[in-house]
């Protein structure tokens, strides 16, 4: 099994309310030096069978058609790797 | 004969029996539409209505747009089918490309519901010819996903043809650019908004007024006439 990671982030010219709300909390929890935050998602995808440059070719259209609006958002998708379960 | 309105249902569609209301209201037969059905029975147009399909899962509105129904809408709006996108419908329309743009949470990070102040931009559409072009008017909003936005770029071009429908007046309830409250696309027969026309049809209930009913009006109207 491997896992294929989709991470999509709003457009950097579109305002992010959550990733502001978020950066405003930090100095109040004591966390200085943070100028900026933004939010995204994180999708991660157990693919069946080998994650050849078809399968990511297939991933891609995913990504670019559905997990992503690409009109606001950017996306970005990388092969992870998994760590054996330790028994 | 009068004309056929259809109106989609969506699994958390919330408004699809309001707008069935008003499309009555208005003097046109409404046609209930099911998500998971192509077909359109012959309908002359079709009125995607507000609620949280799909619970807005992934983006308000994401979901819906691959549902079978929409397969065909999309197809028929090209063709120049009349479509109207209330809120959540409107959401579909951007998530389809059907409407440039996009929608995204309330600037204010809440869910908000008032009685809102527009003014309509273009008297043209399909679904606005009954209203006059620059007359204001008070229709419901209540939505958490209400932030239009899209480049400097289609903004301009979005002005520029006219194709801004709606405006927000004396307050924008949600962060959308350039006060933007619905749009059209190029042919004037996809048209989508945020706030509820089909809250504001009889004077007992929403904003006490029946500012929304000439939406109705207008697509029964354009339609008998055609």
């Amino acid at each position: 099994m491997a896992r294929v990671v989709v991470d999509v982030m709003l457009k950097p010219e579109i305002l992010d309310p959550q990733g502001q709300a978020v950066q405003r909390a930090l100095p109040r929890l004591g966390f200085d030096g943070i100028s900026d935050v933004r939010q995204g998602k994180r999708f991660e995808l157990e693919v069946e069978g080998p994650v050849d440059e078809a399968a990511l070719a297939r991933i891609h259209d995913l990504a670019e058609s559905f997990l992503a609006n690409t009109v606001i958002e950017d996306f970005t998708v990388k092969i992870e790797e998994v760590a054996e379960a330790v028994k | 004969m009068t004309a056929r309105i259809g109106v989609v249902t969506f699994p958390g569609s919330l408004d699809d029996r309001d707008t069935q209301r008003a499309i009555r209201l208005a003097g046109a037969e409404p046609v209930a539409l099911w998500h998971k059905d192509k077909d359109l029975h012959q309908v002359d147009a079709v009125v995607l209505p507000g609620g949280f399909s799909y619970g807005d899962y992934l983006r308000a509105g994401a979901i819906s747009r691959f549902s079978p129904v929409m397969e065909t809408v999309i197809e028929q709006a090209k063709a120049g089918l009349p479509v109207l996108g209330i809120c959540n419908g409107f959401q579909i329309l951007t998530e389809a490309h059907l409407l440039p743009g996009g929608m995204l949470g309330n600037d204010h990070l809440h869910f908000i519901c008032r009685d809102q102040k527009l003014r309509v931009e273009n008297a043209d559409t399909a679904w606005t010819v009954d209203y006059a072009s620059g007359q204001e008017i008070h229709i419901p909003l209540k939505n958490m996903d209400g932030r239009y936005v899209a480049d400097e770029y289609t903004l301009d071009k979005l002005e520029a043809e006219g194709r801004v429908v709606f405006r927000y007046l004396d307050f924008n309830p949600n962060g959308s650019l350039r006060d933007i409250a619905g749009i059209t696309n190029e042919a004037g027969n996809v048209v989508g908004l945020m706030p509820h026309p089909e809250h504001a049809t009889e004077p007992l209930i929403g904003t006490g007024r029946t500012d929304g009913l000439p939406f109705f009006t207008s697509i029964l109207k354009k339609l008998v006439n055609a």
